[in-house]
């Protein structure tokens, strides 16, 4: 028990390390162009505080755990799913298109939306899972490349002869009538918007995440063989299948990212203001949340603050894209902090061990033992 | 090398060692596996400093901060794992890191004829101009060799440089090594394995517990001694006492061949029974067939043919899974890349391998309190030094993990135990224990496939004992009346096994 408080703490300080090494390298951007860091921190802190900024970031958060978590479950077991963008953004056009024209029960249409979302999102990793089994290849490669493939597939259902409507300059799929969309929450009061009501979602994919890698069997085996897949073959888990159970869980939870914005905003997936590269922030946020549910939802919401208050700074003449160094240096940091803590804890628990077993001195060592 | 101390994290690896080496010998460094020879060498090369002590060569002190440090007095190693481009021939590899170049441009020709020299002079029978990808473990050795050679060493350190070669290869070593001694070269020859050391060697020093113990001349002691020297004290010795082998058959392998992905059989028509309360030994050389006979069986890798039954029902076509809750324990060679989770606590490490069972699981739930109980039992019973079951494996010592190791597959409804090496790298003490494990789970009707590479234990511990040759089963000996050097010389296919006294 002592050891694992002695680990968190350790681990909290080596956020804290990277999050002061992070903003000290920001200071020194700014420093150099002549702005002042404690004006910057206060004008994002004032802004970022307010309610309606709490809001968007909050509906940010959300958007961004799911991806995160979508990745975590792919490096719980070392496999790199580079692919959530793609994944994430297919599934939203197809469920965007599935629910815009099917019409189903209030409640049903919304469960078979998101079902929807989860199989193309499943179904696209699966090819990844296939093309790695089957025939050897990396998955960072195959999932790189069918981002570009999602990208290109898109623009060709998106075509109005297909799924696509003309919408002004815009192209989207049919609007979702109301009885498919998702209700806001009023969880920030005065904030003039409502929470997306699928937060609740991700939260429900957290614990699953949680419950599922920690508590079951399944999950053992996919800790196992991210530790080593060696071992885990002897002990008799049968790697190919577990990778292939991964990516594809992996890209059903890439598949719900783009939900709560699709039920619970724009009603309508559309070529130019749908929201894109989140598949890449996620890498980022579960790398800096550990690939720990909990660790995740921090992230998440750390990174939306940072996105959402730096808006303010372009009023004031700064570039608000200073903060994604801030983001950036925090990740790479971050990432370097915990490999050293895992070092350390484990070179004090061998030592912590050695001196727990050792005979006392003085004692003979007793050679050998009668056969 | 006088007073020679360096300390790790936790652990002091090497302690006031002296050792003094003359020019032109063969001077032979043994002890246990984590005796601290590896620990000492890497000091002597320059990659890391002691911690006191110092290194005194030709009478001059020196010090290295870096193994290029060492090369320019004219001390080279060459590691156990070599470490060579196999694209690249014999030349590049030689000449890589030190490239002779001409106005800026590679210079092959003087570097050809530098390694024709080097080959011609000390007898290394290399070409420079083979790809490396071609050449076989003795050779590449060779171009190990002759490549800190090329770089004017006059000390060579070899890192248990026999462990991969077969008995041929190992005599044409030896026959090198004489070749560089009678050159006036130095050779630190660092090994456990006694016989071979007693062969080569000119002087002996032993290594216990990070210091050394004694410098000896080989012509004074014997194997025996020697071992007595290196672990200090009074060997355990392997033995069985009464058969308890019985008549029920529980493994039978059928006619089993085992390919290679290019085809080559690496297992050849290996028919094998073995019998409730029955340990039988697998003799042979490394590298002739027992490691895939061992994942043949265990599921891990395809057969070409021929089946593998388990107490009568077929199981060839089942999964490492399922085999294993057939019954089938598993002590594998390699615990590090397959009996254990290094970062995982103990606990989890339990339920390795036994993930699917009770107490680990219930249906599709891990039952963590199910698990540490059991933890804490193996812990117990097995005697495995640690202060709790949260620790990870790898703080463990390689003996408490093999303790571990073998308390975890003897646990539950075991029929049948494949040890292979049981008793690796683990120190007297734990030997001794393994041992009593494996005697009492035979009593207790277990079968056991065992695999080693002491012949001691295999002579001391089998019920029947099998010789394994390039993947044949090419014997059978009487471990009753078979001698060591009987045994060694069936295992090279020196003379065709005559079969032992009726067991």
């Amino acid at each position: 028990m002592r050891e694992r408080l002695n680990r968190l703490l350790l681990n909290v300080i080596a956020v804290l390390v990277a999050a002061v090494f992070a903003g000290g390298i920001t200071s020194l951007i700014l420093l150099t162009r002549g702005d002042s860091p404690t004006f910057v921190i206060s004008q994002m802190w004032d802004y970022g505080t307010q309610r309606s900024t709490e809001l968007t970031i909050m509906n940010g958060a959300t958007v961004y755990y799911l991806s995160a978590v979508a990745v975590a479950i792919g490096f719980r077991m070392n496999l790199f799913n580079i692919g959530v963008d793609g994944q994430y953004r297919l599934a939203a056009m197809l469920a965007g298109a599935f629910a815009g024209s099917v019409s189903l029960p209030n409640g049903l249409r919304q469960t078979a939306t998101i079902l929807v979302a989860m199989l193309a999102g499943a179904a696209w990793a699966g090819l990844v899972a296939l093309l790695k089994v089957r025939r050897g290849v990396s998955e960072v490669i195959s999932t790189i490349m069918l981002n570009f493939i999602a990208t290109g597939l898109i623009a060709y259902l998106m075509r109005p002869s297909i799924f696509g409507h003309r919408f002004g300059n815009d192209v989207t799929t049919k609007p979702i009538p109301k009885s498919g969309q998702v209700g806001g929450l009023d969880l920030i009061p005065n904030s003039g918007g409502k929470v997306y009501g699928l937060i609740l979602l991700a939260v429900a994919v957290g614990v699953a995440f949680h419950v599922v890698v920690n508590y079951t069997r399944f999950g053992f085996d996919l800790r196992a063989t991210g530790r080593s897949a060696t071992a885990a073959q002897a002990s008799g888990v049968n790697v190919k299948k577990m990778t292939a159970a991964t990516l594809v869980m992996s890209g059903a939870t890439a598949g719900l990212v783009g939900m709560p914005a699709l039920l619970g905003d724009s009603h309508s997936y559309s070529s130019i203001t749908f929201q894109t590269g989140l598949g890449f922030t996620g890498i980022a946020i579960a790398l800096l949340g550990r690939n720990n549910p909990i660790g995740i939802a921090f992230a998440a919401v750390l990174w939306s603050f940072l996105d959402n208050s730096a808006t303010i700074l372009d009023l004031n003449n700064i570039p608000k894209e200073v903060v994604q160094i801030t983001q950036g240096v925090v990740v790479l940091s971050v990432v370097i902090a915990y490999e050293l803590v895992r070092r350390l804890a484990l070179v004090r628990q061998q030592r912590a061990v050695g001196r727990a077993v050792a005979p006392p001195p003085g004692t003979p060592v007793v050679e050998g033992a009668p056969a | 090398m006088h007073g020679i101390t360096k300390r790790f994290p936790g652990v002091v690896a090497n302690k006031d060692i002296d050792l003094v080496v003359q020019r032109g010998h063969v001077h032979a460094i043994v002890g246990e596996n984590g005796a601290g020879k590896s620990t000492l060498m890497n000091t002597l090369y320059g990659m890391h400093k002691p911690d006191e002590g110092t290194v005194v060569i030709d009478g001059k002190p020196v010090v290295f901060s870096s193994p290029s440090d060492a090369i320019a007095v004219g001390i080279g190693m060459v590691h156990q794992h070599f470490m060579l481009a196999d694209n690249f021939t014999v030349l590049e590899n030689i000449v890589l890191g030190s490239e002779p170049t001409h106005a800026g441009v590679l210079d092959f020709r003087a570097a050809r004829k530098k390694i024709s020299e080097i080959s011609d002079t000390y007898g290394l029978a290399i070409h420079p101009d083979d790809l490396v990808e071609d050449l076989g473990v003795g050779l590449r050795q060779r171009v190990e060799i002759c490549k800190v050679l090329y770089r004017g060493a006059r000390i060579l350190i070899l890192d248990e440089p026999t462990a991969v070669l077969v008995p041929q290869e190992v005599d044409e070593l030896f026959a090198n090594l004489r070749e560089l001694k009678a050159e006036g070269l130095t050779v630190l020859f660092i090994s456990h394995k006694l016989d071979e050391v007693l062969r080569v060697a000119d002087e002996i020093t032993v290594i216990r517990r990070g210091t050394t113990v004694r410098t000896v001349n080989p012509k004074d002691v014997t194997a025996r001694q020697l071992a007595e020297l290196m672990v200090g004290g009074q060997l355990p010795v392997p033995e069985l006492r009464e058969s308890t082998v019985t008549d029920t058959v529980e493994l039978t392998l059928d006619h089993v061949s085992v390919r290679t992905p290019d085809g080559r059989p690496v297992v050849d028509d290996v028919s094998l029974a073995i019998r409730k309360g029955e340990i039988v030994g697998l003799a042979g050389v490394e590298g002739n067939g027992q490691a895939e006979l061992v994942e043949a069986i265990m599921g891990m890798r395809p057969l070409a043919s021929g089946s593998i039954q388990l107490g009568g029902q077929d199981i060839s076509r089942w999964h490492t899974r399922r085999r294993r809750e057939a019954g089938i324990g598993y002590i594998p060679e390699d615990r590090h890349r397959h009996g254990l989770l290094l970062e995982a606590p103990l606990w989890e490490n339990r339920m390795l391998g036994h993930q699917t069972e009770r107490p680990n699981s219930r249906g599709p739930w891990v039952d963590r309190a199910g698990a540490r109980r059991d933890t804490k039992r193996v812990v117990e019973d097995y005697d495995v030094r640690t202060p709790g079951i949260d620790v990870t494996a790898a703080s463990l010592s390689g003996g408490n993990q093999q303790k571990f190791i073998v308390g975890r597959e003897m646990s539950g409804s075991m029929q049948v135990l494949i040890a292979s090496h049981p008793t690796r790298g683990v120190d007297v003490g734990a030997q001794a224990a393994i041992w009593d494990h494996l005697r009492n789970a035979r009593a207790a009707g277990l079968a056991v496939l065992l695999i080693s590479a002491d012949l001691d234990e295999l002579i001391g511990m089998s019920d029947t004992l099998r010789v394994i040759l390039r993947g044949r089963l090419v014997g059978e000996v009487d471990p009753r009346t078979v001698t060591p050097e009987e045994l060694g010389s069936a295992m090279t296919g020196a003379n065709t096994v005559a079969d032992g006294a009726p067991s």
